[in-house]
């Protein structure tokens, strides 16, 4: 069986490698590299599903202070009563979580189906990644869909350095990397409590560094590291602290001077004065305009949108983008549109499970997800959401997606979704239209010579050009 | 409908003979000795899984860490082994296990990815190769299909190269259809990346048939065992364990991780029977991590870690460690557990003890960057 070289129009390239996935109802017309640029102006901040979401804050919150009470109920009655009491409200508080994270992802999932904007759409999903926390305890759990709702989202045609911030101050990031319990070691609240030692925690300065914004062997040192650390302590969490601590909104971060190492700083050289919040913030924002920086986002994106193997070519020049413009996201991304490297006419990028999913509940028609649960499904393709178990984020190479056993799992999750939809949808002249220019001939013979309607359908899904962009 | 199973291996079949015929299967097995690779991602922190408690400085350092409940096994004038493992203790004790401490790769920064890449590839610098360490030990093996297996539902580093490998992850999801397999079949059969990794799934499908899918510790290691023991199953096994890296709260952090990795492992050996006798499994990590417990009840990234071996093939029940001490002028970059024996030679003397291959054509397959240091010997009985 022979296979034919595909040939990807520029509209297919703009819906399925650019986009998340063409529509049925997509209709290819007009210069598809300026209605990439049109989707900027479409683009939905806050559509419906995220804005209904509770406040994960108030959800956490609620639940330390049922704990206070029920230590405080404990120590007065010191029955055992009290501690079957305790592990209802974690139970109940672990209910609340999962239902507050499935309906974010329900969320993210109606807001890529349903959007006029899949290119930027794309981008929060790149963003999210590339700023990523991981929900792998019930705090972080509670505030990932706000993460993603207030620190990345609002900014995702703004500029990076806005981003950064926005990231690194969210409550999310703040548990998920311990900033939250990084004390200075010679600060007001260390001395506080001599006999309780506590202290510096560089989780977070170092990924900053290592995986935001410079990327690893640019250059810092071990002691840049720890000299940022100390600069980012009296950041944390509103609300989430005891005593007095404990009254604030736990949906905001805060800064408390009493935890703030005194002194000023040294990182990569640069001197940076006493400043209280503004230390660290500087460090951070002179971080975002380096060299090293613009090097280390413009290969990510090169790898996003042409290949594995990023393009040098293609790399220095969103580099060179991203430094004239500032970190001007819109920018980057027309020198990204603009470039030829992502418009080869060839699939070379492997869908990740998230991609495939979601361009796979597009293609069928879907402009909702409705009651398919989302979460589950993607934790069964190996990729659940938020939840890339490490600060480095999903990796974006086809090696990382392509095991055997995941193919496998593509197949059966294709089965399902393609089963309700039964006999009324019919692939043979859905296919070209999801896939022109890139249906090869033996995919549409064998889809055509499939058992039943939604066998065929399946078999679009899970086909080799419809597993790739 | 034909059985599954005469599906699977009829299609198999046309798809390049991929399933050795049975009989001549048990005739052709090139060797009874498996190799199981056990990698923690995160940084596992040696200095709390093997503690140097006979070491003066130690007890003033990590008390925090250690507390003064259940002690643990120990195993000799200098060592004790964490609480949570006590079967990993009683293996000790049966002489099947073995540690190596104060152990690092050549990589000397501090990040996880850079670190397990270095681990994962053999090379002497991140990304300075692109295949793993485990690839190139299966291509040194007389050829068969099935010879190794990632227990993870894709292939991890250190087990990409050349030789497509399977890999296998419990799934809770109804079968797809004879039909779209068949012609999901046919598709790949021409793409030169689905192919291979396609005729891998339908072959670990067939294998895994019966067996029971839980993806806790026990059951991943009970599901290992059981391709191991399969008569033209694997012979090398990889699989990875997260959630090492302890910045904060570690007491009740890592003795919950051990915990896992000691069912893991009991269950490998209940479920390995006889050929646990023929089995090495190597636990390792891409380093260690602060000799200081730090602000937050737990240790930052660090050098030195320990490597742990069991197994029944094992030559255990002693501890190796040329130990630097953790007196503050000792400490690597006065923070880390200095490290005095070099992973990439144990990794190699184990590998090629373990399945009876030449150590030198080992050493130089697996770590062919490496500079000096011949590896390890001793390991396995013979």
């Amino acid at each position: 069986m022979s296979v034919q070289p595909a040939s990807l129009s520029p509209s297919a390239i703009a819906l399925n490698r650019f986009g998340l996935g063409a529509r049925p109802d997509d209709v290819a017309s007009g210069d598809p590299r300026r209605q990439l640029v049109d989707q900027f102006s479409r683009f939905d901040v806050r559509p419906a599903g995220f804005a209904a979401l509770d406040d994960a804050g108030t959800v956490v919150q609620h639940y330390r202070t049922a704990q206070q009470a029920d230590r405080r109920t404990a120590r007065q009655d010191g029955a055992t009563d009290a501690k079957a009491d305790r592990t209802a409200g974690r139970q109940d508080f672990r209910q609340d979580v999962h239902a507050l994270y499935r309906a974010a992802v329900q969320a993210r999932a109606d807001s890529a189906l349903a959007t006029q904007a899949p290119f930027v759409e794309r981008m929060v999903h790149f963003w999210s990644n590339h700023f990523c926390v991981s929900v792998d305890n019930a705090q972080v759990t509670a505030f990932a869909g706000a993460f993603e709702r207030d620190a990345i989202r609002p900014y995702v045609l703004g500029s990076f350095s806005d981003m950064a911030l926005a990231a690194e101050r969210h409550p999310a990031m703040l548990i998920y990397l311990n900033q939250v319990q990084s004390i200075g070691p010679d600060s007001p609240a260390a001395a506080r409590n001599p006999d309780r030692k506590r202290g510096l925690n560089e989780n977070l300065a170092r990924e900053i560094m290592e995986l935001h914004t410079l990327g690893v062997r640019s250059g810092y040192s071990q002691a840049d590291v720890t000299e940022f650390a100390r600069a980012l302590t009296g950041w944390t969490v509103d609300g989430l602290g005891t005593g007095g601590a404990g009254l604030g909104n736990a949906d905001v971060s805060a800064f408390r001077p009493a935890r703030h190492e005194p002194g000023a700083r040294t990182i990569l050289g640069k001197r940076y004065p006493q400043d209280g919040v503004a230390q660290a913030r500087m460090a951070l924002i002179d971080f975002t305009y380096m060299p090293a920086t613009a090097t280390h986002i413009a290969t990510k994106l090169a790898r996003h949108f042409a290949g594995d193997k990023p393009p040098p070519a293609l790399v220095a020049r969103l580099a060179d983008s991203f430094t004239k413009s500032r970190g001007d996201l819109p920018a980057v991304y027309q020198t990204l549109i603009r470039s030829p490297e992502p418009w080869v006419a060839t699939p070379i990028k492997f869908k990740t499970p998230w991609e495939w999913t979601i361009s796979s509940l597009r293609g069928l028609g879907h402009k909702q997800v409705g009651d398919m649960q989302i979460a589950a499904l993607q934790t069964q393709l190996g990729q659940t959401v938020w939840k890339p178990g490490e600060p480095a984020g999903w990796d974006d190479v086809a090696t990382s997606w392509s095991g055997s056993d995941a193919l496998l799992r593509r197949v059966e999750i294709a089965q399902r979704l393609a089963a309700p939809l039964g006999t009324g949808v019919d692939a043979r002249l859905l296919a070209p239209k999801l896939l022109p220019g890139m249906l090869s001939e033996a995919t549409a013979d064998q889809i055509a010579r499939s058992e039943s309607p939604a066998g065929a359908l399946a078999l679009m899904l899970v086909s080799p050009d419809f597993l790739r962009r | 409908m034909i059985a599954r199973r005469q599906f699977l291996s009829a299609a198999a079949l046309g798809a390049g003979a991929l399933f050795v015929a049975p009989g001549l299967a048990l005739a052709t097995v090139p060797t009874d000795r498996r190799f199981v690779f056990i990698i923690q991602r995160g940084a596992a922190d040696g200095l709390d899984i093997l503690r140097p408690t006979g070491d003066p400085a130690f007890s003033s350092l990590r008390t925090s860490l250690v507390g003064d409940g259940d002690a643990g096994t120990r195993l000799d004038g200098m060592f004790t082994l964490h609480p949570s493992l006590v079967e990993v203790g009683k293996m000790y004790g049966q002489g099947q296990a073995l540690f190596v401490h104060a152990v690092a790769s050549p990589y000397r920064d501090r990040s996880h990815f850079d670190g397990q890449n270095v681990l994962e590839t053999g090379g002497l610098q991140p990304y300075a190769m692109r295949d793993g360490w485990l690839n190139r030990l299966v291509a040194l093996m007389p050829r068969l299909s099935g010879e190794a297996i990632a227990i993870a539902a894709t292939v991890p580093t250190a087990l990409r190269g050349s030789i497509e490998v399977a890999s296998f992850a419990p799934s809770a999801l109804p079968h797809a259809a004879d039909d779209l397999m068949t012609r999901v079949g046919a598709l790949y059969d021409a793409d030169p990346q689905l192919h291979p990794a396609w005729a891998a799934a339908l072959e670990t499908k067939g294998l895994a048939n019966d067996v029971g899918a839980g993806q806790d510790p026990a059951s991943l290691g009970r599901l290992t065992a059981s391709f191991l023991t399969k008569p033209n199953g694997p012979r090398i096994a990889m699989l990875e364990t997260l959630g090492w890296d302890t910045h904060s709260a570690q007491k009740g952090r890592l003795a919950n991780q051990l915990k896992g990795l000691d069912a893991m492992l009991a269950a490998m050996r209940d479920g390995l029977g006889l050929q646990w006798a023929n089995t090495t499994v190597l636990i390792a990590t891409e380093f260690g991590r602060t000799v200081a417990v730090n602000g937050t009840g737990g240790t930052d990234h660090g050098t030195g870690s320990v490597a742990t071996l069991v197994g029944g093939a094992v030559r255990g029940g002693r501890v190796i460690a040329d130990w630097p001490g953790l007196a503050p002028s000792m400490l690597y970059q006065a923070r880390d557990l200095r490290p005095t024996s070099a992973l990439d030679a144990l990794i190699a003397g184990v590998a090629a003890e373990g399945l009876a291959l030449d150590p030198e054509r080992v050493g130089r397959s697996l770590f062919s960057q490496a500079t000096g240091g011949r590896p390890m010997a001793g390991f396995i009985r013979t």
